[in-house]
């Protein structure tokens, strides 16, 4: 599995970064996302971190199709809730994550729905 | 407390009692007269307003069965001990407030845990949820098949114990992107009517979550539409209104309204603004017991003041 990974993925610029993750064990996952960052202009993947009561960056600005990660750092869950409730994670708890992927073009103002003074943005914009 | 002479204790009084830095809630209403009451006694009673008789009762606040973090691994633990030191409490009170964050992620097993040990108390046990409590997919399923039984709209309630009126709200629902807490229009309109009929003579006990006054908005720390609530109360000579929430004891007066958050038995949370987020503060272990604690309040007769002394887990 992680072999035929390797092979489809074994691009110059990403294979570096894929030897490391997997050294150590992480999920394929983590190399794609990689592979995202290694080639910004068809970056299709973004991350957005939780962390100290706060979205950062809070506002993206991304292609539709993008696929963005939220990632909690903070050591109390959070929530990732559309204010047009278009989406809405579950609560994630520490180090957990919530995935949404932007088909449409659009304004997505996004909060967390156990601290709203917690606020996003996701600009979806061709 | 009490080393608090007799039933002498007047507002100064109250706020030197106030001032006094504990774990854990107790509300103590004089005397030691023991009655009880079960939350579907009390709302299926016939509301009586008669003469407030002394009596003590307690509050205790987020319990975050379930948290496992640096701050303190062993929140069940910590829990265990406040409610250890409720049992050992040289007046029993009549009964607990538990002001919400029961759990830290509103799981079943969580709510069953924390449930075994508050119950252990032997005292009936009142509950208010925390944003903790209602975090689950059905955002409140779990805790209102729980303790949501007899109570209003999602899980609002009130009733009387020795002359004594108590409101329990919960401002933890349905909140605004931007905002902070919340109460909502239906849970206001509500409080204006289970207030109506009482004498402005009553004292009044108001339980919460979140802070019903602004310590912080830049942390969310108040409820945005409390205004309306507290225009419904301010007609009454003595309100206190108790919340968890914040981690520690903040006090503010405003008027006959006396605001007073307590500290939570898991772990502290930094003072407003005092660090770059509201998470979780580790202190060293051997601190860790300081800054936990219970309250106890005494409700003194034919006094307006409720008396409550906070205590620490140390």
């Amino acid at each position: 599995m992680l072999h035929r990974c390797l092979k489809s993925l074994s691009l110059r610029t990403v294979f570096p970064a894929m030897a490391i993750m997997l050294s150590l064990g992480a999920p394929a996952y983590f190399s794609l996302q990689a592979a995202a960052v290694a080639s910004p202009a068809k970056a299709r993947m973004l991350t957005v971190q939780i962390k100290n009561f706060a979205f950062v960056p809070a506002v993206v600005t991304v292609t539709p199709g993008t696929t963005v990660t939220w990632i909690n750092t903070d050591e109390d869950p959070h929530t990732v809730t559309a204010t047009n409730k278009s989406f809405h994670s579950a609560a994630i708890d520490t180090s957990g994550r919530y995935t949404f992927t932007f088909r449409k073009a659009g304004d997505f103002a996004y909060f967390c729905s156990l601290h709203p003074h917690m606020t996003g943005k996701v600009i979806v914009k061709a | 407390m009490t080393e608090h002479r007799g039933d002498i204790i007047d507002r100064r009084g109250l706020l030197q009692c106030v001032g006094w830095a504990g774990t854990g809630a107790l509300y103590l209403m004089s005397g030691g007269v023991a009655s009880s009451v079960s939350l579907d006694a009390a709302l299926a009673a016939t509301p009586r307003h008669g003469k407030v008789k002394p009596f003590t009762f307690l509050q205790i606040s987020d319990s975050h069965i379930g948290f496992d973090k640096p701050a303190n691994p062993n929140a069940r633990a910590t829990f265990v001990e406040a409610v250890e030191k409720v049992k050992a409490l040289p007046v029993k009170p009549d009964f607990i407030l538990h002001t919400g964050d029961i759990t830290h992620l509103s799981k079943d097993s969580e709510f069953a845990d924390a449930d075994d040990i508050i119950r252990s108390a032997g005292l009936p046990v009142f509950h208010v949820p925390g944003e903790h409590d209602m975090l689950d997919e059905g955002a409140g399923k779990a805790y209102l098949a729980r303790y949501g039984k007899g109570t209003r709209g999602l899980g609002w309630y009130s009733f009387d114990h020795d002359g004594v009126h108590f409101v329990a709200l919960n401002n933890v629902s349905n909140l605004k992107a931007g905002g902070m807490a919340h109460l909502g229009s239906d849970q206001i309109a509500w409080l204006k009517r289970d207030l109506a009929g009482l004498a402005s003579s009553t004292p009044i006990v108001v339980f919460a979550h979140i802070p019903l006054w602004t310590v912080y908005a830049e942390w969310g720390w108040g409820t945005d539409d409390s205004l309306q609530a507290l225009t419904s109360l301010r007609r009454f000579g003595s309100v206190t209104v108790l919340n968890g929430h914040i981690h520690q004891v903040i006090q503010k007066v405003e008027g006959n309204i006396s605001f007073h958050s307590a500290r939570s038995t898991a772990y502290p949370q930094p003072a407003p603004g005092a660090a770059p987020s509201p998470g979780p503060l580790k202190v060293p272990t051997e601190q860790l017991h300081s800054v936990l604690g219970i309250r106890t309040g005494t409700v003194v007769t034919g006094r307006d003041g409720i008396a409550l002394i906070d205590t620490t887990l140390a």
